[in-house]
């Protein structure tokens, strides 16, 4: 009988399932994002060390894009430049990849920094010993300079978590665009707003508390 | 090569409107720096000097501001407030948004400045018959600005990136008239990847008038 | 003249000043001795209102330091402070550095201003370093030139913090220098210090504290040649 009424439906426990749904998507996304980015962003960040004359010249520059495009502008670009050259990628896809690069481009950096905090005399101290230079690397390099960069590290991460709310541009139904898509229905944007606000301030705020605890505590 | 027609020609000829709206992009991203960095001393100071009300007030301010997505707080700005029949324009959404993240993050930045200046440099102005008004604005500010010099440019660019949210609000900044003329020709690659180019640039340009400045700004 | 009647400060439940009785009269040079930790410092900062005090009360020409209507950014225009830690101001040249509280405090007028800080400059030998900053002096200069800073504010009292203590040694003279130069224009000083050498060539009292008591004041003949308190024996014994 009254057709308006159902389509303007208050918030009700299913959509509270709704947003709790598509709260995991952005958690997923995110470490999906975040673990792969990292590990290819530290295998940046050595070869920026390692390579100095030659990465200068190519790694680091097409990096340095990557901070310099916005990544609402990259996702737009990459989910559109797929199907160009044959991919087919569906948002979630387009979203991890893009994620991914842009997680690796912020920690390539993080990443050098980290190594060059272990200082030459403390790493010819560690091959003086006989280790070889993955040894000093795995060894040395890695529980000196990972501890020095961990809390830069944790801020790169928390910000690729918020960051991925941009894939909702490509359609991928993520926690903000969840709540998009129940503001519109029920018209409660603020108490919607605020739940979504909630949970991110949740997932951030102590992680990052805990990081710069931990970079007190070094510091000593 | 590709299955896929490059068409430049329309881009071209709209390139005159997309660095209209990049100038756009930059204005308001300087005027939320302004606004920034002015709420940020004063939420810094604040942290740093008060108890009570206000310091909850700012403590909270700073950390909703780098604990949630900046298109969360774009959102809140948009149509949370609606939820109190306060309905700003696509331009004001973007510029109170991005002020209120600007201002939280150079609180923190602010914040360290203050607290890596020796606070001796405070005694010897007091000691010359200064007041507090004059030893701050004199001699502590401006040195405090050369300490977070290098963040302040660093969260420049990161306002221009962020703009771009703009196109998810309905504000025709750079990314936002992208997305219109991308949306009427459907030459959606050619149009954003000219965009991305046209950010890079921007950047690029932030970065070397910044350099600049510093060299004009710190003699000492 | 400073007049400090029955002074008591704490640092929370710290006791540092039990009770100072002690009147500088103009013209006077006094050498404030003893062991770091004794409070000789701390009444320095009483003295111009940059520590608030809990008992008692530190009057200059008849201006109660403490009192609540006291002008404290007037008084402390009579009352040059120098400091351990030179504490020049790294964003400003050495001229600027003179010339800003001059200008905004007192309200000269930029030429004025400059004027007296290239003649302040001058004076303690920096003449030739107006434009340079700070960072490329040495620190013995950025000392001088924290000197020159205070006394462009034309103050009737100089008060020195350990002026010396954070010099290497080889930068120690030329600023003692500069102070005895000071002594001998006829400017009221307190100095802070743990140059004995200075303390009994250029002081005309000595005045020796420990554990936030002034344990003994006199002539530095006295208190060099003749002390009566054991403690200031002891601590004389140790230093040499």
């Amino acid at each position: 009988m009254q057709p308006t009424v159902t389509f303007f439906s208050g918030f009700n426990i299913n959509d509270l399932w709704f947003l709790g749904e598509a709260a995991l998507r952005t958690m997923w996304i995110s470490l999906l994002s975040i673990s792969i980015g990292t590990v290819i962003g530290a295998i940046f960040g050595w070869i920026l060390y390692e390579g100095k004359l030659a990465a200068t010249l190519t790694v680091a520059p097409i990096l340095d894009i990557f901070r310099s495009v916005p990544l609402i502008i990259q996702l737009v670009l990459f989910y559109n430049f797929a199907p160009i050259i044959g991919l087919n990628l569906d948002p979630f896809a387009s979203g991890v990849v893009i994620l991914t690069i842009y997680t690796a481009s912020l920690v390539a950096n993080v990443a050098r920094g980290g190594i060059e905090a272990v200082g030459t005399p403390m790493r010819r101290a560690a091959r003086s010993l006989g280790m070889t230079y993955w040894q000093d690397l795995r060894h040395v390099v890695l529980p000196i300079g990972g501890r020095a960069v961990f809390p830069a590290w944790v801020g790169v991460a928390l910000g690729v978590m918020k960051d991925s709310a941009l894939v909702s541009v490509l359609g991928y139904v993520e926690l903000l665009k969840a709540s998009q898509i129940l503001i519109t229905r029920t018209q409660e944007p603020f108490l919607i707003l605020t739940l979504a606000g909630a949970f991110y301030f949740a997932l951030s705020y102590p992680i990052s508390r805990y990081a710069a605890a931990l970079e007190k505590r070094w510091a000593q | 090569m590709f299955d896929y027609n490059f068409h430049w020609r329309p881009v071209m000829k709209s390139l005159p409107d997309l660095i209209d709206a990049a100038f756009l992009t930059l204005q308001v991203a300087v005027l939320a720096m302004i606004i920034g960095i002015v709420i940020g001393l004063c939420l810094a100071l604040i942290r740093l000097h008060l108890k009570g009300p206000l310091y909850w007030l700012a403590s909270t301010w700073v950390e909703v501001a780098r604990n949630t997505p900046a298109l969360f707080q774009l959102f809140f700005f948009g149509f949370g407030l609606g939820a109190f029949g306060l309905h700003l324009s696509p331009y004001l959404i973007v510029l109170t948004g991005l002020s209120f993240n600007c201002a939280g993050y150079l609180a923190e930045n602010f914040r360290g400045g203050f607290q890596a200046l020796p606070d001796t440099q405070l005694r010897a102005s007091r000691s010359l018959g200064m007041t507090a008004w004059q030893a701050y604005t004199r001699v502590v500010i401006p040195q405090v600005f050369r300490i977070v010099y290098h963040p302040i440019t660093n969260q420049m660019v990161w306002a221009v990136l962020m703009s771009s949210l703009g196109m998810l609000v309905g504000f025709r900044e750079l990314s936002g008239e992208t997305q219109f003329f991308a949306s009427r020709t459907f030459r959606i690659f050619e149009y954003f990847a000219i965009t991305a180019v046209i950010y890079y640039v921007i950047v690029k340009i932030i970065l070397a008038a910044s350099r600049l400045l510093a060299i004009r700004l710190f003699r000492y | 003249m400073i007049e400090i009647r029955d002074l008591h400060k704490y640092f929370g439940t710290l006791h540092v000043l039990k009770g100072i009785n002690l009147d500088v009269q103009k013209g006077e040079v006094l050498s404030v001795i003893g062991a770091s930790g004794s409070g000789k410092s701390t009444l320095l900062y009483c003295i111009n209102g940059l520590e608030p005090i809990q008992d008692g009360k530190v009057v200059v020409d008849e201006t109660d330091v403490h009192a609540k209507g006291t002008d404290i950014n007037k008084l402390r225009q009579k009352l040059g402070m120098v400091f351990q830690q030179w504490n020049s101001f790294p964003h400003l040249t050495a001229l600027e550095n003179v010339a800003l509280a001059p200008r905004i405090v007192k309200g000269k007028s930029k030429a004025d201003a400059r004027d007296i800080a290239a003649q302040q400059l001058s004076h303690v030998g920096l003449g030739e370093k107006l434009d340079a900053y700070p960072g490329a002096l040495s620190g013995g200069q950025q000392q001088r030139l924290a000197i020159a800073r205070a006394l462009a504010m034309e103050p009737e009292y100089m008060l020195f913090d350990e002026a010396t203590s954070a010099l290497d040694p080889e930068l120690v003279g030329e600023v003692l220098e500069t102070m005895r130069m000071l002594a001998e224009e006829g400017m009221t000083m307190i100095c802070v210090t743990h140059e004995m050498g200075f303390a009994r060539d250029v002081s005309d009292r000595v005045a020796f504290f420990h554990q936030g008591v002034m344990e003994e004041i006199g002539p530095p003949e006295q208190i060099f040649g003749n002390a009566q308190s054991e403690h200031t024996r002891k601590f004389l014994a140790n230093v040499r």
